[in-house]
């Protein structure tokens, strides 16, 4: 295993985080594009290829998040995503100033019962079933960009801290999950200070920054899930007691959360992945049909199908592979621990299933950069760019080493988390090649 | 307020007020006319407006698949209709010599309803006053458009121009070549003229496709068949037969989708005219034919021509219609 570097000794990386300035200028270019994206959803071109909106979102966006984003910084995208900052000025009364003491708002503790992220298992399910209309559909693309947007500032007003991006945004849930496997962190560097520290400046915020925004005492971090780098706490923390580290990818997949909503979260991902690589790649002219037509029966059926793998069948035989039935409290530790096995398979899943299309659909980006508000205009000469599949020989080759990569990742996280949970990790394993081998003939 | 917070809420909140001005700013400033297929509302705007000699310019984009334009009753405008792609603009320049209520077309086979993507342009001025419209023939004629005219007996075998024209070197016809006695007379009305000559039945229908061909050039003929295959092969068909790549479609959609029409409640729907039924055909006048074609099937799916093509047009259309039934040289 890699020893851990600490990219903070930098100080040119550490200035650069800990001055508020570049992070707010990234957020506010971030703000612009993502309300220009929502506007170009509801009033541009409803041919999504042409769109703004479908194409900088679905295509660009989405190829950056899962393809170099996740893998590499984990939550990266989170600290530079623009959806709190509205919510987050109107809950503190200010941009950069210290928040009042006395609260603006209601500043309520977020309920004990929802914290854990079955909330962003639904909201990412909720899109996952609408997502042949979402991914296609600018108008519908424009009001859920913006329904974002005003829940996390509705929630802002209500709840203290990002309660959106912690416990509802339907995309932090799984770049949470796969946050985990990214080879950055963000830690503490001595636990002792930590412990001694008076006021926890980096929970409770100061005259130099704001307390956690994602309700985390960096002091107990041990993973990267719920670490929304925001780098509020290097900010404020008087110890210099915060590192941002470069370190060997999963390894917080060592010492695996035995939560079942993490575990569920797995199980999402990794069907979505397989589902909509059979809908939307697959030759299945039904199956497509039933994804798109919301509402109708063929699509309830459709509903009922895409939950079923992900809540029933998948769970299920993973359940089988795990099974050494003492009692239900440790039966549900151990199918919980050995879930996180999948997180590598998943994320390589979603890696092969997001290379075809957008390497299928990249063309559009370009079209898309010089008449971004359909209008006939031509910025950048590019307007009339003639869609056309890129790096095509390379895509089979690609995806395949993705997912072989991801198995045998998996396969690798398996064998220790199945020798600490005293099992054997050949059924995990199975399991892993078996839905390998599926995705490989859904994709091939 | 510290002048760093002061300057961040600007730039935020310019981010903002950009983001959402800029797109309202120049969509409101760049009007596009928009294409969609009728049953999702066909043009948008469908009333245009224009000035006699002054270029009118449009941008147009299209909101789902490829669509056409065109202005009827111009010539040149039909031949050289332009395509409009899903979510690209694509600029048009028109200029208008004579004021008048000019219709516009789709001219792309968007879906089954394509015909009824038409829109107005209104163009106003007075370069030239405006000429009386004619009163076409069938109105003159007092035709029964709408009747059955099924030729009582047709030929064997199809007709030859061909052969008509050695049989008619021997006969004095000059009578039925004129031009009025071709317009308003049907193929059959023309055999039973001939009833005198002694000739077989056969050969007599020779003669009538020979007089009917006299009656055309193959100028016309090859306009006649352009305008067919852009505007009337999508449910005729490409050989007339009446099964064109929507008939299926408009028997599919049936009546509901013609009583969908405001007061048409009791309209059949009628598959497309098949121009090889021969007796439909060969009792069919040149005048009669345009009725229908400048009228339109009235409810049915045959939309009126008359405001997009010209009356030369309509003759060349017809007497291509003809050549489905005649061997021509």
């Amino acid at each position: 295993m890699l020893k851990r570097i600490e990219l903070t000794r930098n100080p040119f990386i550490k200035s650069a985080l800990k001055n508020r300035y570049p992070q707010l200028a990234v957020f506010i270019v971030m703000l612009f594009g993502y309300i220009f994206a929502i506007l170009a959803g509801l009033i541009g071109t409803p041919v999504g290829s042409h769109n703004f909106s479908i194409v900088f979102v679905w295509i660009a966006w989405w190829a950056i998040l899962i393809l170099v984003a996740v893998p590499f910084f984990g939550r990266g995208w989170c600290a530079v995503c623009p959806i709190p900052l509205p919510g987050e000025w109107l809950q503190r009364g200010a941009v950069l100033n210290p928040p009042d003491k006395k609260p603006k708002w209601l500043n309520r503790r977020w309920p004990r019962a929802l914290r854990n992220i079955w909330l962003q298992n639904i909201s990412f399910l909720l899109l996952a079933l609408f997502s042949s209309v979402l991914l296609t559909t600018p108008n519908i693309t424009g009001i859920v960009l913006a329904g974002m947007l005003f829940a996390a500032i509705g929630l802002s007003t209500v709840f203290e801290r990002r309660a959106f991006c912690r416990y509802l945004c339907p995309v932090g849930g799984f770049i949470g999950l796969y946050s985990q496997t990214a080879p950055i962190e963000l830690r503490i560097k001595n636990k002792q200070v930590c412990v001694t520290c008076d006021g926890k400046p980096c929970y409770n915020g100061s005259a130099n920054g704001y307390g956690c925004p994602w309700d985390i005492f960096p002091g107990g971090l041990t993973k990267n899930t719920y670490c929304g780098l925001c780098m509020e706490c290097i900010r404020t923390c008087p110890h210099d007691n915060i590192a941002i580290n470069l370190r060997s990818f999963s390894a917080d997949l060592a010492k695996p959360s035995a939560r079942m909503d993490e575990a569920f979260k797995a199980f999402i991902m990794l069907g979505s992945a397989i589902i909509y690589a059979g809908v939307l790649l697959g030759p299945w002219g039904a199956l497509k049909d039933a994804a798109y037509n919301v509402g109708t029966g063929a699509w309830f059926i459709y509903a009922a199908v895409f939950l079923g793998i992900i809540f029933i069948i998948m769970p299920s035989l993973f359940a089988l592979c795990v099974s050494r039935f003492e009692n239900l409290k440790a039966f549900k530790r151990r199918f919980a621990t050995l879930s996180s096995s999948l997180i590598p398979l998943g994320l390589m899943f979603w890696v092969a299933f997001s290379l075809s299309f957008v390497l299928t659909n990249a063309t559009y980006i370009l079209a898309s950069l010089s008449d971004p508000l359909g209008l006939g205009w031509n910025l950048f000469g590019t307007a009339n760019t003639t869609w056309q599949p890129m790096l095509t020989s390379i895509l089979a080759p690609g995806q395949t080493l993705a997912l072989v990569s991801g198995l045998i990742w998996s396969a690798r996280t398996s064998q220790k988390t199945a020798r600490e949970a005293q099992v054997s990790s050949i059924p995990i394993i199975v399991y892993c090649l078996t839905t390998t081998l599926v995705m490989l003939w859904l994709l091939l | 307020m510290k002048r760093p917070e002061l300057l961040s809420r600007i730039l935020i909140l310019a981010a903002t007020l950009g983001a959402v001005g800029a797109p309202l700013f120049f969509w409101t400033r760049i009007p596009l006319i928009h294409a969609q297929m009728a049953e999702d509302g066909g043009w948008s705007p469908d009333v245009l407006y224009a000035e006699v000699g002054k270029p009118l310019h449009l941008r147009f984009t299209s909101d789902d698949v490829v669509h056409g334009f065109a202005v009827g009753q111009m010539d040149t405008q039909i031949v050289d209709a332009v395509d409009i792609e899903p979510g690209k603009v694509t600029d048009i320049e028109l200029t208008f010599d004579k004021p008048g209520i000019y219709t516009f077309f789709c001219t792309r086979w968007c879906g089954v309803n394509h015909w009824r993507m038409r829109g107005t342009i209104e163009v106003t001025g007075s370069a030239s006053d405006p000429q009386p419209a004619t009163v076409p023939l069938y109105v003159t004629l007092g035709l029964d458009i709408d009747a059955p005219h099924d030729a009582p007996s047709i030929p064997s075998d199809q007709p030859s121009a061909i052969r008509g024209q050695r049989l008619a070197s021997n006969l004095e016809i000059s009578e039925f070549t004129a031009t009025d006695f071709y317009q308003t007379n049907s193929p059959y009305q023309l055999f039973e003229n001939l009833n005198s000559a002694a000739l077989s039945d056969s050969e007599k229908w020779d003669v009538v496709s020979y007089i009917w061909e006299s009656n055309t050039t193959s100028k016309a003929l090859t306009g006649g068949a352009q305008l067919y295959s852009q505007n009337c092969a999508a449910c005729h068909g490409e050989n007339g037969a009446g099964d064109g790549v929507f008939a299926d479609d408009l028997k599919a959609a049936g009546e509901s989708s013609m009583q969908s029409m405001a007061g048409a409640d009791n309209l059949m729907m009628q598959t497309p005219v098949d121009f090889t039924d021969t007796k439909r055909m060969l009792g069919a006048s040149p005048a009669l034919l345009q009725g229908k074609i400048l009228r339109g099937g009235m409810g049915t799916g045959m939309p009126m021509w008359g405001s997009i093509f010209t009356e030369e047009q309509i003759w060349d259309l017809i007497a291509y219609l003809f050549s489905f039934q005649f061997e021509y040289h």
